[in-house]
């Protein structure tokens, strides 16, 4: 029934299971706000852009710096599958992080409030989500049946009431939505909000629901604000090649989002999105995302119905090879569409071999970072 | 869009009686069902006279109507819940809404009264988008728009064939589960539209839906009977099967259903525990209805509505007749509608 999975006990912290990993070129100021938040887990931040320069990072976080020098000396070669002035550069948190569970956040995202006022505790809500099963199999109208005063509706299926794993949790923005470079500049003051709401500090599309996204449903996924469980999902969780040498940008989340719904509904494992909301604060340069987004916008095209079509054979039983399997297709339909798709199969096929190499009980001891607090 | 902007001709509103007395009902809808012209379905079960304030512009249909049009074997296709398929039959409108008539107008969270009417022809007048999951929900709203990695061929979207509404206060759960939470109100007020992605399945509500009669109306179809079905929605299943059958013609004919918004408020009727009493078959169908849905394949060739909800018909009778009577009689009356459609709409 659904009410086990009720608050009436309070949400577990997972502080020992759960990695927070941010990607930044910049400064990690922007913790200071999510101190009450984040101060009891652990860090792993991943600095992208030049290795020399010195991050600073408030006091008190425990925390694991890694950056590009350091990349390089823990995969050697392989480190040829994490992108270069990207912020696609976060899945090496992925990789190196030995806990269940990873949140990742960018930094330029801050603390939101509800509608009440209060100040949402995004990663409490992820814990919720990623903890309570999802359902995959069938719509629920009244969205996610776990929640406190939520349930099935009539006529859900019985059967079909345990629901599923809940793999992944993706959280939403308020302010500053997620738009690509051509909407950010037909609309440049819109912030996600309604217009009655202008008035108002807070901008109040506030949609108060937490949902699955159905089985063979593809969406895009944003990195902004994302947390999954690392054990079943992580190694497809590739944010794929990006910025520097490579002929796209700000798709590495949309890759790695096709790719894990693959995956998720191909292992019967579920994909939330809804709350939490986090507050967005930095609209980025729309000519410079343009410039970025320009050949993904109609490598999509061809992309999606790809992984609408995609079926993966009953013989890959683990995420690992089903990735494989992923790749070898991207490779052979995909790599028509633009030589990218073959550096980029290539590239899918070395971090699976990295993940392992990580993964195992030597590689452990590889992974020791520059960069770390004492 | 405002209520004044939608153009109230093209809108028949349905109400199922199921309740002798409508004034506290149609008083409580007057602001938002005043210029519509409603069309008001007597259960032929129901005894008593109906009881409907002035000020109107309504059409009231009872058995003797149903016997006139339909003949005295096809009425009791329309009995209980299933009166308001009546209406959808013999209107002459683009839209239909129906309300169930144990509802009233929900209010926002700033206390607003909401107009569940227009929200539904907004619904039904923008398009849906089935094929790609828009993760802010409906991009065509005020305020927001496609996000980033939304493909640009997909962001004219499909013709929207259903709103489904929901409900505050007593949610559209089943008796197991009411029975269990008696206390139990929804007051969750979730503040969006989105279209129910194609080839998933959900359990379509009767109590708070609309619909474009126009481009789908045969394909609601009155067709599931409880044995023991009953006058209250936990003793019946009509609205699902006629929802799931809704969904897959809609996915395979390319149009999309809505889900969310409007909220209507809905009130005390029945006792979940006393219908927990019947046995509950419903759960049993449903059951067997899902592996047959999910796997069933509509011939390229039924490109009509009609035609669909044929052969949606005999699929039931091939590979559920055999499991329960209800479903060889479910595609019967399946069978039986879209005669009874064709013969009633064809003579205009």
């Amino acid at each position: 029934m659904a009410q086990l999975f009720s608050s009436v006990k309070p949400t577990p912290m997972l502080k020992d299971e759960l990695d927070i990993v941010i990607p930044t070129i910049r400064n990690l100021d922007f913790l200071e706000m999510w101190r009450p938040f984040f101060e009891q887990y652990h860090l792993i931040i991943v600095q992208d852009g030049d290795p020399s320069k010195v991050i600073n990072i408030p006091e008190g976080f425990d925390y694991d710096l890694y950056n590009r020098n350091d990349i390089n000396r823990i995969l050697g070669p392989k480190a040829s599958c994490i992108s270069f002035k990207d912020s696609a550069c976060r899945c090496f948190g992925y990789m190196v992080s030995k806990k269940k569970y990873i949140y990742t956040i960018d930094d330029d995202c801050f603390v939101a409030k509800d509608p009440t006022g209060k100040e949402i505790n995004a990663l409490e809500q992820h814990i919720k989500n990623l903890l309570s099963p999802s359902t995959p199999h069938f719509f629920n109208t009244l969205y996610d049946p776990y929640r406190d005063g939520a349930d099935f509706v009539r006529g859900y299926p019985f059967s079909m009431r345990e629901g599923a794993i809940t793999a992944v949790s993706h959280g939403l923005w308020l302010n500053i939505p997620d738009y690509d470079a051509p909407t950010q500049l037909v609309k440049p003051l819109e912030k996600n909000s309604r217009k009655f709401a202008l008035s108002l500090k807070q901008p109040i599309l506030y949609v108060d629901a937490v949902m699955t996204i159905p089985k063979g449903t593809l969406f895009p996924m944003c990195g902004m604000n994302l947390a999954f469980d690392r054990e079943l999902i992580g190694p497809a969780m590739y944010f794929g090649l990006m910025g520097d040498g490579q002929p796209i940008g700000r798709y590495d989340d949309m890759w790695a989002g096709w790719c894990v719904k693959v995956i998720c509904d191909h292992m019967g494992w579920g994909v939330k999105t809804g709350l939490p909301y986090i507050w967005h604060s930095k609209a980025s340069n729309p000519f410079v995302n343009l410039k970025k987004e320009y050949n993904g916008i109609f490598w999509q095209e061809e992309a999606i119905p790809f992984f609408q079509s995609v079926t993966l054979p009953k013989e890959c039983t683990s995420v690992q090879q089903c990735y494989l399997e992923l790749a070898k297709l991207v490779k052979e339909k995909l790599g028509k569409v633009d030589p990218y798709f073959i550096t980029l199969a290539t590239g899918m096929v070395t971090w699976i071999e990295a993940w392992e190499e990580l993964n195992s009980d030597e590689g452990t001891e590889a992974k020791a970072p520059n960069g770390k607090n004492e | 869009m405002s209520s004044a902007e939608i153009n109230k001709n093209e809108v028949d509103i349905v109400i199922g009686a199921l309740n002798a007395d409508l004034t506290q009902f149609l008083t409580s809808w007057r602001p938002f069902f005043s210029g519509f012209h409603l069309i008001v379905v007597k259960d032929p079960e129901l005894k008593e006279e109906l009881n409907i304030p002035e000020g109107f512009d309504v059409d009231v249909y009872s058995k003797t109507d149903m016997e006139k049009v339909v003949g005295a074997s096809n009425a009791t296709m329309f009995s209980g819940y299933s009166c308001r398929y009546f209406g959808y039959l013999i209107s002459k409108k683009k839209y239909i809404v129906s309300i169930d008539d144990d509802c009233v107008p929900a209010k926002d969270p700033k206390g607003f009264l909401v107009d569940a009417v227009t929200q539904h022809v907004i619904n039904l007048e923008n398009p849906a988008t089935p094929l790609f999951f828009n993760t802010l929900y409906d991009p065509y709203c005020e305020g927001a728009d496609f996000v980033r990695g939304y493909p640009f061929s997909l962001r004219s979207g499909v013709p929207c064939a259903a709103s489904c509404g929901l409900w505050l206060n007593l949610a559209d759960l089943d008796a197991p589960t009411q029975a269990l939470k008696t206390e139990q109100r929804n007051t969750s007020y979730v503040d969006a539209v989105m279209t129910v992605p194609a080839k998933a399945m959900l359990p379509i509500s009767g109590i708070n839906i609309a619909f474009n009669r126009e481009l789908v109306g045969p394909a609601l179809v009155p067709a599931l009977r409880l044995a023991g079905e009953g006058k209250v929605r936990w003793e019946t299943l009509e609205d699902v099967w006629c929802g799931m059958c809704l969904k897959h013609i809609s996915d395979h004919l390319g149009y999309g259903v809505k889900t969310g918004l409007p909220y209507v408020w809905r009130n005390e009727r029945g006792d979940a525990v006393e219908s927990l009493r019947k046995k509950w078959e419903g759960m049993k169908l449903m059951e067997k209805s899902v592996p047959f849905f999910e796997s069933l394949k509509l011939p390229e060739t039924a490109l009509k509505i009609e035609d669909c909800v044929i052969e949606l018909a005999k699929a039931v009778k091939e590979q559920l007749g055999s499991d329960d009577p209800a479903f060889t009689q479910a595609a019967d009356a399946m069978v039986k509608w879209i005669q009874l459609w064709n013969s009633v709409n064809s003579s205009v």
